[in-house]
């Protein structure tokens, strides 16, 4: 077994024990980035030699008896995040060169924790996209079937992570972007609930839907990931301050008693048959194991998308206002006037489907369509959240599909903006209301493809999630289908 | 057909807090360029802004002062436009929910005392500044001022003359002031005016089409500009024209308005409410603490000056005229107990000094206590009015109290009758012929002794004495 197929706990074990050392599963981990990158193309900047030097501080930290959470363990971050001193470019040109001043908070907490950077992973520029395609660094494959897209935006991440290029990874998730590459790749990944993970230093794409979560090769890694990047952040208005549970502790609490909701409005024609078969079982399983299964309705889920294509491009087009070639980043040197400057630089700098949502979201905030879009999408979000909170009175937590397909190919819905927007109609509506949500393994398709499994909890119940997500993972035995599935498809 | 003008004001004045109003950085205003900057009021990617809880008391001050309605609940909402002072491309600023609302001020009118509503005061961000080259075309981007905190009072459209709106802000100055939440610096732009204003034929309700005027930085330019303004639509509408929505920029140099931009090119500042911020909630028991703190006000205490120290209307308002001031003068009205004489010698040489040197009250080199000491040696006898003149110069210039001024340039008064006689009886000797004179019925003669015992005496003599002495001897 190679040290970067591990997870974070096995090389915990390994560590304290002294049969490792962190200098050894770095250098573990570059050798799989250099055999396998150049065909999954997961990340937009390594960072060698500065994960070197943190590996070798990770090890006399070792040596002097100071083990923290993630001391030694090699981690990709998407490059979304803000790194003092290392290029930050959210897939975009207009920040191709945009070395930020300071760390972003998480960043922060995870190199406080003593992680190992392995470098900055590719995404949808600023995050506006399913399939990673739209990144202006180029596509990152699919590691199941590199003829795929690994979804999105986190593409790079969840690739990184299932390819063995890191052992865990951080992405963000603004309708779908965590949980829908984590399950188009067959990794774990987790949204928390608005609040709970600081979103200071992460580069905005729409405000009040964006959350930083993590992408882990199981739910344990998911748990100490989370246990290190959620509190409370007194340079985040909006950041909750709320005591943050051992999240390890919900690990071993198994499903029995759980009452798990199933709403019936994501259960409907157009999802892959696979998916459904797939996911049913999974349910299945989950109430053979002592789970408790309700029918609940979520009314308002037809209207998700459609309120998450106004709000999110009316504060991305305020969000991204500052790219405007004065300060920092791509500006274009062929400007008349200061008013030409701005054109060229943000025609050139940003890529269609940028401009696209800017473009929506400037006009939904325009006098005179303000009140018909911007306004009555937010009393529509309130209905949506309100559906939630109903759902919760009823059940513990919420299981769906993550996405009605698995892994399509490169190029398949670049044309087709409704086809590619569909692929978060299950991830978009807790970005909503604001609750949390985790996305599982739970099978493979024909072609050998990841399934996903998303549950949905309540405000503040990453807990509870962490709980069913470890109880099915254990009883389906998902980390043996997992490792032969891996030896069978993903050589190479 | 005779017009009235309407007019409503725009203040933005800047608070003086410490730190910006979303970031840590320094308010302070003259620093090199960018130097009070971070990667927050940069407007650097993913960077969040957290409020300056100093920012809301002061504004909750400034909402007290003016009698508005506080609403407990106010957001805030971003204002796009792009411009290379504004680093996120948005300004944050409240829209839709401001801090404070329907509340308004008394003015001294043309006549009498007037009531001019306030419609809104919010809190917003500064933008940065620019700084063009004069000698190459180049423009550079100073980022200091961005974040400042403002915040923006509206007036409702009650005010109908130049001179009410210069009135107007003058009290809206002095409250900013007197508050301490504003320095009142008009030449650094810590007060800025915009006014609209219209004409409507007098006796008809509704308004006229409204010029915005912008680029007024002092109050006299702004009752300058508003007369121009005035005048200027009071032509187009005697001529039988329309006036044009529009801003127009004052050009303090020709004296004029030049028009800006119209209507059509106005700005879609696309507001909504920002998602990085959230209710700001302010409980009754906060506004009732800031109440608590509030200083009297310049209307109030100019009253209680005049029925506590019976002065004059005016010397009431220029005392009141700033609380260091007013502070200054009740401090040497509590030691020498005399608020007239105490009045006329603040109001005299104390501020024509201060102003020959360009200095404020509070950095007067004469304590109050020692000019209360010096009116009551005045009131005492011990030294003239006049002596007091090079007294109180002197006590400016050295700082010195008044009692070492007068024994170091020997300013002590004769008040011994036995000396002062002796000297009066030798004068007498000394001028038979003038004596005759005076006996004869010249009685414009009684100046010229009293002028040749002062000269003797060389003005040390108390001059009620010398007045019954001579009354005495001379006949």
């Amino acid at each position: 077994m190679e040290l970067y197929s591990l997870t974070i706990h096995e090389l915990q074990e390994k560590l304290r024990a002294g049969e490792v050392t962190a200098a050894e599963i770095l250098a573990s981990v570059y050798q799989r980035i250099d055999r396998v990158e150049d065909k999954v193309h997961a990340y937009i900047t390594l960072m060698r030699e500065s994960a070197q030097a943190q590996a070798a501080a990770a090890d006399a930290a070792i040596r002097s008896g100071d083990i923290r959470a993630l001391t030694g363990i090699p981690i990709a971050l998407k490059d979304i995040y803000c790194v003092q001193g290392f290029t930050t470019t959210c897939g975009s040109r207009i920040l191709h060169n945009f070395v930020p001043p300071y760390d972003a908070t998480v960043v922060a907490k995870l190199r406080d924790a003593g992680a190992v950077f392995t470098g900055k992973a590719n995404m949808d520029e600023f995050a506006m996209g399913s399939s990673t395609e739209t990144s202006y660094f180029g596509d990152t494959r699919n590691p199941w079937d590199l003829t795929r897209i690994p979804g999105g935006s986190s593409g790079g991440s969840a690739a990184a992570v299932a390819a063995d290029e890191c052992i865990a990874a951080l992405g963000s998730d603004t309708g779908g972007s965590i949980r829908q590459p984590a399950a188009l790749c067959g990794v774990v990944g987790l949204k928390p609930t608005y609040g709970r993970v600081s979103r200071f230093g992460l580069v905005a794409f729409a405000s009040s839907l964006d959350q930083i979560g993590p992408f882990t090769k199981d739910v344990e890694d998911c748990a100490i990931l989370m246990n290190v990047i959620a509190g409370y952040d007194p340079r985040e208005s909006t950041s909750v301050n709320l005591e943050v549970p051992d999240y390890r502790s919900f690990l071993s609490r198994g499903i029995a008693g759980l009452r798990i909701g199933i709403p019936r409005e994501y259960f409907i024609a157009g999802i892959d048959p696979e998916i459904l078969t797939s996911v049913r079982q999974a349910i299945g399983t989950l109430e053979k194991a002592g789970a408790k299964c309700v029918d609940i309705s979520l009314p308002h889920t037809e209207y998700c998308l459609a309120v998450y294509y106004i709000v999110a491009p009316a504060e991305a087009s305020s969000n991204l206002a500052r790219y405007d070639g004065v300060k920092y980043g791509f500006r274009s040197e062929e400007g008349r006037d200061l008013l030409d400057m701005y054109k060229r630089s943000r025609s050139a700098g940003f890529g269609d489907e940028v401009k696209k949502r800017i473009i929506i979201g400037t006009y939904v905030l325009s006098s005179g369509y303000y009140d018909a879009y911007y306004k009555k999408a937010s009393q529509v979000r309130a209905l949506i959240r309100r559906d939630f909170d109903e759902a919760f009175q009823k059940c513990d937590l919420i299981a769906t599909p993550t996405s009605p397909t698995a892994a399509f190919h490169i190029g398949e819905k670049t044309d087709d903006p409704m086809q590619m927007y569909l692929s978060d109609i299950f991830t978009i509506s807790a970005n909503m209301a604001g609750i949390p949500g985790i996305s599982i393994p739970c099978g493979f398709t024909g072609d050998g493809l990841p399934i996903g499994l998303q549950f949905l909890g309540g405000h503040f119940q990453e807990g509870t999630l962490i709980q069913a997500a470890a109880a099915y993972e254990k009883t389906a035995g998902m980390a043996a289908l997992m490792a032969r599935q891996k030896q069978a498809k993903m050589n190479f | 057909m005779e017009f009235e003008p309407v007019i409503g004001l725009e203040v933005h004045a800047q608070l003086r807090s410490d730190s910006k109003i979303f970031c840590s950085c320094s308010t302070q205003f003259g620093a090199g360029p960018n130097t009070h900057t971070c990667p927050v009021c940069l407007g650097m990617p993913g960077v969040l802004p957290i409020l300056n809880r100093k920012v809301v008391e002061f504004t909750i001050k400034m909402a007290l002062a003016t009698h508005c309605r506080i609403n407990r609940e106010n957001s805030f909402a971003r204002k796009n436009y792009f411009y290379p002072d504004l680093p996120k491309g948005y300004q944050i600023s409240q829209y839709a929910y401001p801090l404070a609302e329907a509340g308004g001020i008394e003015v001294e009118g043309d006549e009498n005392r007037k009531c001019i509503g306030i419609t809104r005061i919010h809190m917003e961000e500064d933008a940065g500044k620019l700084i063009h080259d004069e000698h190459f075309p180049a423009s550079y981007v100073d980022l200091n001022r961005t974040g400042v905190p403002l915040i923006e009072i509206v007036s409702e459209p009650d005010i109908r003359s130049a001179e009410e709106a210069a009135a107007y802000l003058r009290r809206i100055h002095e409250i900013l002031v007197y508050l301490e939440i504003c320095d009142g610096n008009m030449e650094e732009g810590s007060f800025r005016c915009d006014a609209n204003v219209s004409l409507r034929p007098r006796g008809q309700e509704e308004f006229g089409t409204r010029a915005e005027l912008k680029n007024m930085n002092s109050f006299r330019n702004v009752q300058r500009a508003l007369e121009y303004e005035i005048k200027r639509q009071q032509y187009v509408l005697e001529a039988g024209g329309e006036v044009i929505q529009e801003t127009r920029l004052w050009d303090d140099a020709q004296g004029v308005t030049i028009s800006m931009r119209g209507k059509e090119e106005a700005h879609d500042y696309r507001y909504f409410p920002d998602p990085d911020l959230v209710t700001i909630v302010i409980s009754d028991a906060w506004i009732e603490e800031i109440r608590g703190t509030m200083p009297e006000l310049p209307l109030e205490k100019r009253e209680r000056f005049l029925r506590d120290y019976q002065i004059p209307p005016y010397d009431a308002g220029v005392l009141t005229a700033s609380r260091a001031l007013a502070d200054y003068y009740e401090e040497v009205v509590r030691l020498c107990g005399q608020p007239k004489v105490a009045s006329n010698w603040v109001m005299g040489d104390i501020l024509r000094f201060l102003k020959e040197d360009k200095r404020d009250i509070r950095d007067c080199p004469i304590p109050a206590a020692s000019l209360a000491e010096m009116i009551r040696l005045i009131e005492d006898g011990a030294i003239s009015g006049k002596m007091a003149k090079e007294v109180s110069e002197e006590m400016y210039r050295t700082g010195k109290p008044p009692q070492t001024v007068i024994t170091e340039k020997g300013l002590v008064q004769i008040t011994d009758a036995g000396a002062l006689a002796a000297v009066i009886a030798e004068i007498m000797a000394a001028n038979p012929t003038q004596l005759a004179q005076y006996r004869g019925g010249k009685d414009k003669l009684f100046g010229f002794f009293v002028g040749q015992v002062m000269k003797a005496t060389q003005g040390k003599a108390n001059p009620q004495l010398i007045n019954d002495l001579l009354k005495k001897m001379l006949p």
